[in-house]
């Protein structure tokens, strides 16, 4: 999951902004080609959002109804969205994976902040071995353990339970490394002025270091949430049980068995309802979401 | 300063604690017994009892048609997409890069496919390509709208599903690439392109002797970083055409990592762990005779 | 407060991969801060003054010998027990607390019976801002303040607890050329006020001549001499601490002592009561005196008028740095040489402040006034 991962060039605003200025003026024919290009891109990318958003408040009826489907709808309805929610537990698997997004980052937060702070601030013996021990971890694939991981929760009897899905998602050596890095900046004067204060580790952690790295913490949280709603294949093999399904399993499992291989809308508009809050929480902290991907993040 | 005590070594350990437990739990551990699992023969994982100890597990991978069926499909897979999706980002970041107007709105536009569900996306691919009896979907409306035949992308011939799965793969992967490519495009300093420019150096020659060298270390990131990730391609898989794979013809190896472990063909973690080995030598492989070539570009 | 160092001592451990053995940064040192004195650690960087510090500070554990606040035994004492406020060079404020946060910071770690209520912290606060004269600058962030009152803040935050002792780590080092000068007013007149004992480290020997009641001269981590600031000018106890105080440096020649004279070159320059011996000679550049009979020839190279003096640079081959820079008072006539470099020109030399220094040791070679 990790070794696709590495550290990006910081974007160079200004720089950019100076020779776009020169380059205004008249339309040229390169121009019009580029805008030609990046707009049948920008069209790729919309057209399934628009047919996703199209097709769930299209009526059952007309949708059935069209051998050629048509690009629009003069009779919109929400009852798909009802059909959702009613017909399928839409809601239990949105409460399920905001349940486990919430925790997973939570617990994930906590045991990379301590464990950060002890490799930037802390000396103590070994401290170099585990650090190196723990960056080797980043090179290996999540499939290599998947399938250990599988068989221990099955061990201790922890399918379907909520602990099952979170415990094995919350190492996350890479965000660990970032936060790190971001700790080790804070000058090491700060810490011996609070030293001479009398402020104790924790106390230091909590009022200086954790405020400073808040960007880094941000960045992390919102990564992490992304990785939790979309997470599917682990999810997957540890829950059977529909009243444990997060929103990729619920998915999968409306398509299946849900609604009928055929009420497409009714199943769009559970995707309109899956995919909304991440793309809601993106487009609120877009620079945010950008700039913290481009630091250290890919797909899956 | 001076914690080199033993009351400070304790204590960073302390702080390191939950981090250590769960990387030793659901990684290192799971990254010996995945290798164990994988030479233990006739594993049954009910009585957790085997024969002996060999190679018959990658034997019998190795020989499994739906195992090769896999390894073809991943490596088309990657084949095509890598080099396609990076070319199409490059492309396209040039053209972001050296517009004024739109930029943000485009850059914004282009980044949605990052957050969203890949499996919720996936099924509007799924019904913009699939031909039913009520419909022959969108996709194949425009086909015959410009006088081709309709064919069924996701239940059809190989060609077709491949040409659905290569498309979904690289609309999944782009919002990274050209977020990495701009960002890089916009490091380049823009004194560079004023010398060329006061040289009378032409435009492709400037992005050919400037750009492309100053960003071919972002290109190469990308190459390595896409390299694996298509090989690890599955929910996006899963997402077009369900979750027996075997049966579509569409497996890729991590799916049959995933198959043999769960699933109705599954319970034979010795097989999926050979395989999941299999897997990681293939991308261990891959990614270093990667850092090579590039190692030696470079240099040069 | 007074604080006393006894034998103090730090070793730390070779870094470097071929040198293992180990760094002697502070070499038994023995000193004694008066109560309510400012006391400056004056050395080149790596001299082993921070280290010195970071001792008293407590950050750093010495190696062996002891340090005493008044009659306790702070030794073995943790930082936040000794009672002290320390001030760093790049201020050490923490960034995302406003100033007011930030001079509360060590007030709200009192813990048990020392535990004040919020309105003794704000009050205390307070003073501490308006010893410092930042009071209206309570409410911002570090980043809005200029290094000047950054420093101040910096101040504040470590005297508000009323520490025994306060520690200044070359806290005029980041800021420009004028606030310096302001800034160490600023810190003489609160350490006055306040009376409380401080070291103040630096390695810029203005600084530290201008502002402390004593200073400590350092090199390589052993003491080189103690005293007021114009007793070590006045009277350095060896080449380096002489080499190392005053601007314009002091000029270093090689000389000779024959028959209880003092020869520079060939010129006899003055007369010297001890024995025979190959010596250098330092001589402050106030203590040449222009004058068409002087003892000492040297070839003028130019003249710089600074405003208040003029500055006679000329060479001489016995110079150690062959250039010979001595300040002449303006109304002293030194521009009546202008125009004549390339010449000869003839100094005599003020014996009080020429200085005879032993070539093998480097040590003070005391003239018995004659």
């Amino acid at each position: 999951m990790a070794e696709e991962r590495g550290k990006q060039v910081v974007k160079n605003e200004s720089g950019e902004q100076k020779v776009r200025s020169q380059r205004k003026g008249r339309m040229s024919a390169a121009g019009i080609v580029t805008y030609a290009l990046l707009g049948v891109w920008a069209l790729v990318v919309l057209f399934p959002f628009y047919w996703m958003i199209l097709t769930s408040i299209k009526s059952y009826s007309a949708y059935n109804g069209e051998y050629i489907p048509k690009l629009y709808t003069l009779s919109p309805t929400l009852q798909n969205y009802a059909d959702a929610f009613t017909a399928v537990p839409l809601g239990r698997y949105l409460c399920n994976t905001l349940l486990f997004t919430v925790l997973t980052t939570f617990i994930m937060l906590a045991v990379i902040v301590l464990a950060a702070f002890a490799f930037a601030r802390l000396e103590f013996r070994g401290k170099n071995a585990v650090f190196v021990l723990f960056l080797s971890m980043m090179m290996i694939p999540n499939e290599l353990v998947v399938i250990t991981n599988f068989i221990t929760v099955t061990n201790l009897d922890l399918r379907n339970t909520f602990a099952g899905l979170i415990l094995p998602s919350v190492t996350s050596v890479f965000y660990l490394y970032l936060l790190k890095e971001n700790f080790e900046q804070i000058p090491d004067n700060l810490y011996y002025a609070a030293k001479v204060d009398g402020t104790s580790d924790l106390r230091y952690l909590f009022r200086v270091m954790i405020p400073i790295a808040r960007p880094t913490l941000v960045t992390v949280t919102i990564l992490k949430v992304i990785e939790c709603w979309n997470s599917y294949v682990w999810p997957r093999l540890i829950t059977d049980d529909a009243d444990y399904f997060l929103v990729s399993n619920g998915i999968q499992e409306i398509r299946e068995n849900g609604f009928g291989r055929e009420n497409i809308p009714a199943m769009m508009a559970a995707v309109v309802v899956i995919s909304a809050p991440l793309i809601v929480l993106f487009l609120l902290f877009r620079d945010k979401v950008m700039e913290g991907v481009s630091r250290g993040g890919t797909k899956g | 300063m001076d914690g080199k005590s033993v009351n400070g070594s304790l204590k960073g350990w302390l702080y390191l604690l939950p981090a250590l437990l769960f990387l030793g739990v659901f990684m290192v551990y799971p990254l010996v017994d995945v290798f164990v699992y994988s030479f233990e023969e006739g594993y049954n994982s009910a009585s957790q009892t085997y024969f002996g100890v060999g190679t018959y597990n990658y034997a019998y991978v190795l020989r499994d048609p739906y195992f090769l069926q896999a390894v073809k499909n991943t490596f088309l897979l990657v084949v095509i997409t890598v080099p396609l999706s990076t070319g199409i980002a490059l492309l396209i970041s040039v053209g972001l890069h050296s517009i004024g107007p739109l930029r943000r709105f485009l850059q914004t536009v282009y980044f949605l496919p990052y957050v969203t569900n890949t499996l919720a996306v996936g099924m509007v691919f799924m019904i913009l390509f699939k031909k039913t009896p009520y419909s022959d979907g969108f996709i194949n409306l425009l086909i015959t709208w410009f006088g081709g035949e309709g064919v069924d992308f996701i239940d059809g011939p190989y060609w077709a599903k491949m040409f659905v799965l290569c498309l979904y793969t690289v609309w999944v992967v782009m919002p990274f690439k050209i977020l990495i490519l701009t960002s890089a495009l916009a490091s380049v300093d823009p004194a560079y392109y004023k010398a060329a420019r006061v040289d009378g150096t032409s435009k492709l020659r400037m992005f050919v002797r400037i750009t492309l060298p100053m960003i071919s270390p972002m290109i190469f990131y990308l190459v390595i970083t896409g390299f694996i990730g298509a090989f690890k391609a599955y929910s996006d898989v899963v997402a077009l055409f369900g979750t027996n794979l075997n049966a579509a013809g569409m497996n890729t190896i991590v799916g049959y990592v995933y198959d043999m472990l769960y699933g109705d063909s599954g319970g034979y973690p010795s097989y999926a762990s050979a395989a999941a080995i299999i897997l990681f030598a293939i991308v261990f492989t891959i990614t270093c005779i990667n850092l090579l070539v590039s190692g030696s570009r470079l240099r040069r | 407060m007074e604080v006393t160092l006894k034998g103090l001592t730090k070793k730390f451990p070779g870094r470097d991969r071929k040198n293992r053995s180990e760094v002697t940064a502070v070499d038994h040192m023995t000193l004694a801060i008066p109560d309510g004195q400012l006391l400056a650690l004056l050395g080149p960087s790596g001299c082993g003054k921070s280290t010195v510090l970071n001792l008293i500070s407590g950050l750093l554990a010495p190696t062996e010998g002891k340090i005493f606040f008044g009659e306790d035994d702070v030794t073995e004492l943790p930082p936040e027990k000794r009672g002290i406020g320390l001030v760093f060079q790049n201020y050490a404020l923490y960034p995302h607390l406003t100033v007011r946060q930030n001079i509360l910071f060590p007030l709200e770690n009192l813990k048990g019976k020392e535990k004040l209520t919020r309105e003794e912290m704000l009050r205390k606060a307070d003073e501490a801002a308006k010893l410092v004269q930042i009071e209206s600058l309570m409410d911002r962030k570090p980043a809005e303040l200029s290094g000047g009152q950054q420093q101040r803040v910096a101040i504040a935050r470590a005297l508000v607890k009323r520490p025994r002792v306060l520690l200044l780590d070359e806290p005029l080092s980041n800021l420009d050329a004028r606030l310096r000068i302001q800034t160490r007013e600023e810190i003489r007149r609160i350490q006055r006020e306040t009376k409380i004992t401080t070291v103040f480290v630096t390695h810029d020997q203005e600084e530290a001549m201008s502002i402390s009641d004593l200073i400590v001269v350092m090199k390589e981590g052993v003491v080189q001499q103690i005293g007021r600031p114009q007793e070590v000018y006045d009277s350095p106890e060896n080449l380096f601490v002489a080499k190392f105080l005053g601007t314009p440096p002091i000029n270093v020649f090689e000389g000779q002592v024959r028959g209880h004279r003092l020869y520079i070159g060939e010129d006899a320059v003055l007369q010297a009561n001890v024995p025979d011996a190959p010596v250098y000679v330092g001589v402050r550049p106030e203590g040449f005196l222009m004058c068409e009979t002087g003892a000492l020839s040297c070839r003028l190279n130019r003249v710089e008028v600074t405003g208040r003096d003029v500055s006679v640079v000329s060479e001489n081959a016995a110079a150690v740095s062959r250039t010979v820079r001595s300040l002449i008072g303006a109304e002293n006539g030194g521009e009546a040489v202008s125009g004549r470099e390339g010449g000869e020109i003839r100094f005599d030399l003020v014996p009080r402040k020429v200085f005879l220094f032993d070539r093998e040791t480097e040590r003070r070679i005391f003239l018995e006034e004659s």
